[in-house]
């Protein structure tokens, strides 16, 4: 047997270490560094996991987990790890942007190429979409009142394909290159004529199979959405969370698809000499810029929305008000949903269509900011007669409204053809859409877990920790990316890997400053978690309800058991934990239990998880036997899956009586705290009622009545 | 006082380059600048519409700077503001929260119907355009002047305030052709055409690129655009003219080698309907390449690239 059999086209030249050793040059040490931290990280990892001997409760308690709440844990870890790594290749990048002024800086071109490549793929794909998905598993179910998703190894599976696509782009730091392509990976640039080799293969697969597992989230939480719902939980009786996740399930569905339908007939142009996308032979890469953009668009909405879903909890709890215009607020999130499938093609107004065309999708785009305005003077209106309190959470959400709308106001600049044929591809581009996702997205999510880590861990965040995480992350986004709408302006493109324009030198100097600023910040929440899991006794809440939550998730114990409701509970409108607590019905022990189906662990999914990570794997290397043996191995599994009987065990309902009552108990005996106490250990997650009026305040009629 | 030293360490290395130029060849470096310093009306229309976009849409943004700060100082905690935690809702609200931004999509759209009509890169810009036609290739372009016979790689003149007509098409992978200071982008496709229509009112030199990744050689992959009164533009393409080299598909395969050119070239004689075998080559099976121009497909090496100033360097 050859090599090449056993192997495909792996070779020792394969390893980055080989690199730095033949080759040795600035750019190959580091990549050799990064190679040599995935090494060391995964090594770190297994003798931790060994020492403290965690392997069977990892293995029994998690990756064969199907429970919703530890499924959207691990997501939302994988996000945090390769949000680590692409936020430190900003920063790589950045740096070179600053050493390259008039010099070729310290990073190759190629490797300057792999690096905005992995980090948008990363961003996007393996940040953003499994942290968005990890706050939809963990937060949707409870607030509907469920105790599940309605396909729970369905979930598990997409977890471990989407774990299996960071799998191959974090193995691809030690193991080959990774694709030059961009995140939107364009033929025929990644055809096997201009890119042979291994890296867009890495970026095909592991797109493809976070894709794949998105699809099936999609599907799940739509069903969920639709079936799962509690007793009285009508379609608009649901918090706005559930209502945006069910837009981003219905966007999930549909956007995707096309996505794995170009990657894989990129991958057919690539292994088997097809010519979808190919320069002639019938090819024609316009084909692939339809498809891409056809998920690209919603695909922005699809992380947007759970984002507008948390501001809006978020808003509504820290104000102690019901949220205004939600009616409205869940046509703005439709109109959004619906409108995002027909702009795809402001992505590339570029490419020579006609005037009407591009007229066309270009009011249809400006038409989306329209709901997104409302939504944003719906927040504002929530405030208006509330009782703000500024925590973490309440301080993003407000540096969220001002910096949206400056990202609002450039979207609508891009999307008039006539400014977008200057600014497409430039720098401006790059400002506008870190605009969006930065305060939008990915502060959104921060904002979520400090909102709802007390839930899922039984203890608060630290919060000054938090609020100083705050202070670094706000205005290192502005600093990192304002100066970038000034210089794409002034005709800076995109993924220049240096340049000799003496006046871009002072506001790449501030950009550098805003890299290191979100980094600080970044290590700051790390320092929070670390702090608040140190301070846990202090930070405890485990009676649920630290917030004066609203909806339903805030009235079971903190963490949740594993069944989340005792007794599926039964609403009678919006805000029920709220009205509840109102009418003083929380907290009441239930007229009778009854046993609880849930459904079992199984190893199903992770199987299938590491079956497909080696399948992938064995196509991007061309290790043919590995890839038949996998591809046999993951539909095995699923095979044999159906001849499982037992899926389901029953939980007693002497168990969950014991386990209810017992919180039930505590939660009466403990007096509650009012808002002002709630940083303060006092608070055990059992709220007081607030007074309504306070000294000094104005009778309303005083009040400029209708001030808006 | 670490700002300070930071600005300073910034000024310097700022200023040392600089000085380096300072003392270089006459010909001074193009340097990229934007639609804000326009050359020519399109550029200067596109600024134009960005303006008024922008002054459009503080209407609903400069009401959040005033709304968010105000409720937020009103109704803090322990603020003047009476707290009414039920009150949810009112039609007079709803109506201006939907209404102010529908009205001003109305009129932000018709603005947006009318200039992407009028600025359209296909339509023409006036009679006698000069036409040039345009392949871009890696990681260069190279400019032909059908009706002068001749062509340019990485140079490009125009004659001042005479409209241009650039037909465009690719070589090798996508990219988009932009002077940002004369128009907007455009695509160039391989078998595909796509055109450009601009027109420079101010004499002078600008920076023209390429701003789709294409590779290694891509961040610099940069052109001189020099626009002239018509009588030295008459000038040039004689000057041009007699230049030896010709550019002919022998030349053009070797162009097709993706490299990284430090100077432009002059071709005084160009063959004819290069453009087009260019464009034949990728339509049809696959015995084209004996037939028609040869395509790239030599694979691509890693470049090394040093620092050029490639305005410089003429």
């Amino acid at each position: 047997m050859s090599w090449e059999t056993i192997f495909g086209q792996l070779g020792w030249d394969s390893l980055v270490f080989t690199g730095a050793i033949k080759h040795p040059s600035a750019s190959e040490f580091v990549a050799f560094g990064a190679g040599s931290i995935v090494v060391l990280g995964a090594v770190a990892v297994v003798v931790l996991l060994t020492a403290m001997r965690w392997w069977g409760p990892l293995w029994r308690d998690w990756l064969t987990s199907v429970d919703h709440k530890k499924i959207g844990i691990m997501y939302i870890v994988i996000a945090l790890v390769m949000f680590l790594r692409a936020l430190i290749e900003a920063g790589v990048m950045r740096s070179q942007q600053l050493a390259a002024y008039d010099s070729a800086g310290y990073l190759s071109a190629d490797h300057f190429g792999q690096l905005f490549t992995t980090h948008g793929t990363i961003m996007i794909f393996f940040v953003a979409m499994p942290f968005i998905t990890g706050l939809m598993n963990y937060v949707m179910p409870l607030q509907i009142g469920a105790r599940d998703v309605s396909f729970p190894l369905l979930n598990a599976i997409s977890l471990m394909l989407t774990a299996a696509g960071a799998g191959l782009i974090m193995v691809s730091l030690v193991v080959g290159e990774f694709s030059t392509g961009g995140w939107s990976g364009y033929p025929p640039f990644t055809g096997i004529e201009f890119s042979p080799g291994e890296g867009v293969d890495y970026w095909i697969w592991s797109v493809t199979l976070a894709s794949i597992g998105s699809t099936l989230t999609g599907l799940n939480f739509a069903v969920t959405l639709y079936k799962k719902r509690c007793p009285g939980m009508d379609m608009f009786r649901m918090p706005l969370f559930c209502w945006t996740t069910l837009c981003t399930s219905i966007l999930m569905i549909f956007a995707m698809a096309p996505l794995t339908v170009a990657t894989i007939m990129l991958a057919l142009d690539r292994y088997l000499g097809f010519h979808f996308f190919t320069n002639g032979d019938g090819g024609n890469m316009m084909n692939f810029a339809n498809l891409f953009w056809l998920f690209g668009h919603p695909e922005v909405y699809i992380l947007l929305l759970p984002a507008l879903g948390v501001w809006s909890e978020v808003v509504s709890t820290f104000v102690g008000k019901r949220i205004y215009g939600y009616t409205s607020l869940v046509y703005a999130t439709m109109c959004i949903a619906v409108l995002s499938f027909g702009v795809w093609l402001h992505h590339f107004f570029t490419m020579g269509q006609s005037a009407n065309v591009n007229a066309i999708f270009g009011i249809a785009t400006m038409i989306i900011g329209i709901p997104t305005g409302v939504k944003v003077y719906d927040w504002i209106l929530t405030m208006y007669r509330g009782r703000i309190r500024i925590t973490t959470p309440m301080l993003f959400h407000i540096n969220f409204l001002l910096t949206f709308v400056l990202g609002g106001m450039t979207g609508i600049l891009l999307a008039n053809p006539t400014v977008d044929f200057q600014v497409h591809n430039s720098l401006f581009l790059i400002a506008h859409f870190h605009n969006m996702i930065i305060p939008g997205v990915l502060f959104g999510m921060f904002a979520a877990v400090q909102y709802w880590f007390p839930k899922a861990f039984g203890f608060r965040l630290h919060e000054g920790w938090g609020k100083a995480a705050f202070w670094s992350l706000a205005p290192g986004f502005l600093l990192a990316f304002f100066p970038l709408y000034w210089l794409g302006m002034n005709g800076a493109p995109r993924r220049t890997v240096m340049w000799s324009d003496p006046a871009f030198y002072p506001w790449l100097a501030l950009a550098m400053l805003g890299a290191v600023l979100l980094l600080v910040g970044t290590v700051f929440l790390l320092v929070q978690i670390g702090v608040s899991i140190r301070q846990r006794r202090q930070l405890a809440v485990p009676l649920g309800d630290p917030w004066d939550g609203r909806s339903l998730e805030w009235s079971i114990p903190s963490p949740p058991p594993a069944w989340n409701f005792a007794v599926v509970p039964q609403v009678g409108g919006r805000d029920a934990f709220t009205e509840a607590k109102k009418n003083g019905l929380a907290y009441r022990s239930p007229a009778a239990y009854s046993d609880i189906e849930m459904p079992c662990n199984s190893m199903v999914a992770p199987l299938i998880g590491i079956f497909t990570f080696t399948l992938a794997f064995a196509l991007v290397w061309h290790i043919w036997w590995l890839a038949v043996l996998s591809f046999i191995v993951v539909w095995g599994v699923v095979i044999a899956r159906s001849f499982v009987s037992q899926t389901h065990e029953i939980i007693p309902a002497s168990r969950v009586e014991a386990e209810n009552e017992a919180f039930l108990a505590a939660a009466r005996a403990t007096p509650g705290v009012t808002r002002d106490l709630e940083m303060s250990p006092e608070n055990r997650g059992k709220a007081a009622p607030d007074r309504l009026e306070q000294a000094g305040q104005k009778r309303p009629d005083d009040v400029l009545e209708s001030a808006i | 006082m670490k700002g300070m030293i930071t600005w300073a360490l910034i000024v310097t290395a700022l200023s040392l380059p600089a000085l380096a130029h300072a003392a270089g060849p006459a010909e001074a470096q193009v340097y990229s600048a934007g639609f804000i310093d326009a050359a020519g009306p399109v550029a200067a229309a596109q600024f134009e519409h960005f303006k008024t976009i922008i002054l459009l849409m503080l209407i609903v943004v400069v009401p959040i700077f005033v709304l968010v700060p105000w409720v937020l100082w009103r109704y803090r905690r322990g603020g003047r503001g009476a707290y009414r935690p039920d009150w949810d809702f009112n039609w007079g609200n709803e109506a201006v929260l939907w209404g102010v931004p529908i009205v001003l999509i109305i009129i932000l759209s018709s603005a947006l119907w009318a200039h992407t009509h009028k600025y359209d890169p296909y339509r023409p810009l006036g009679n006698d355009p000069l036409d040039i036609e345009v392949i871009s290739l890696d990681w260069k372009f190279l400019f032909i002047y059908p009706q002068q016979g001749i062509a340019t790689l990485d140079y490009l003149a125009l004659e001042q305030g005479r409209p241009v007509r650039l037909k465009l098409t690719s070589g090798t992978v996508m990219q988009s052709f932009m002077i940002p200071q004369l128009a907007g982008q455009i695509y160039t496709m391989a078998g595909m055409t796509t055109q450009l229509n601009l027109m420079a009112d101010r004499e002078g030199e600008y920076l023209g690129r390429n701003t789709q990744y294409n590779g290694d050689g891509f961040a610099t992959q940069s052109f001189r655009t020099t626009v002239m009164p018509a009588s030295q533009f008459d000038r040039w393409v004689q000057d041009t003219r007699q230049s030896a080299q010709a550019l002919d598909l022998a030349t053009y395969g070797a162009l097709l080698k993706p490299s990284v050119e430090h100077a432009p070239r002059y071709y005084g004689t160009v063959e004819n309907g290069l453009f087009d075998r260019v464009l034949a080559s990728f339509t049809g099976g696959h015995a084209h390449a004996g037939k028609t121009a040869p395509q790239a497909s030599q694979p691509r090496e890693h470049y090394h690239l040093q620092n050029h100033a490639k305005g410089a360097e003429q």
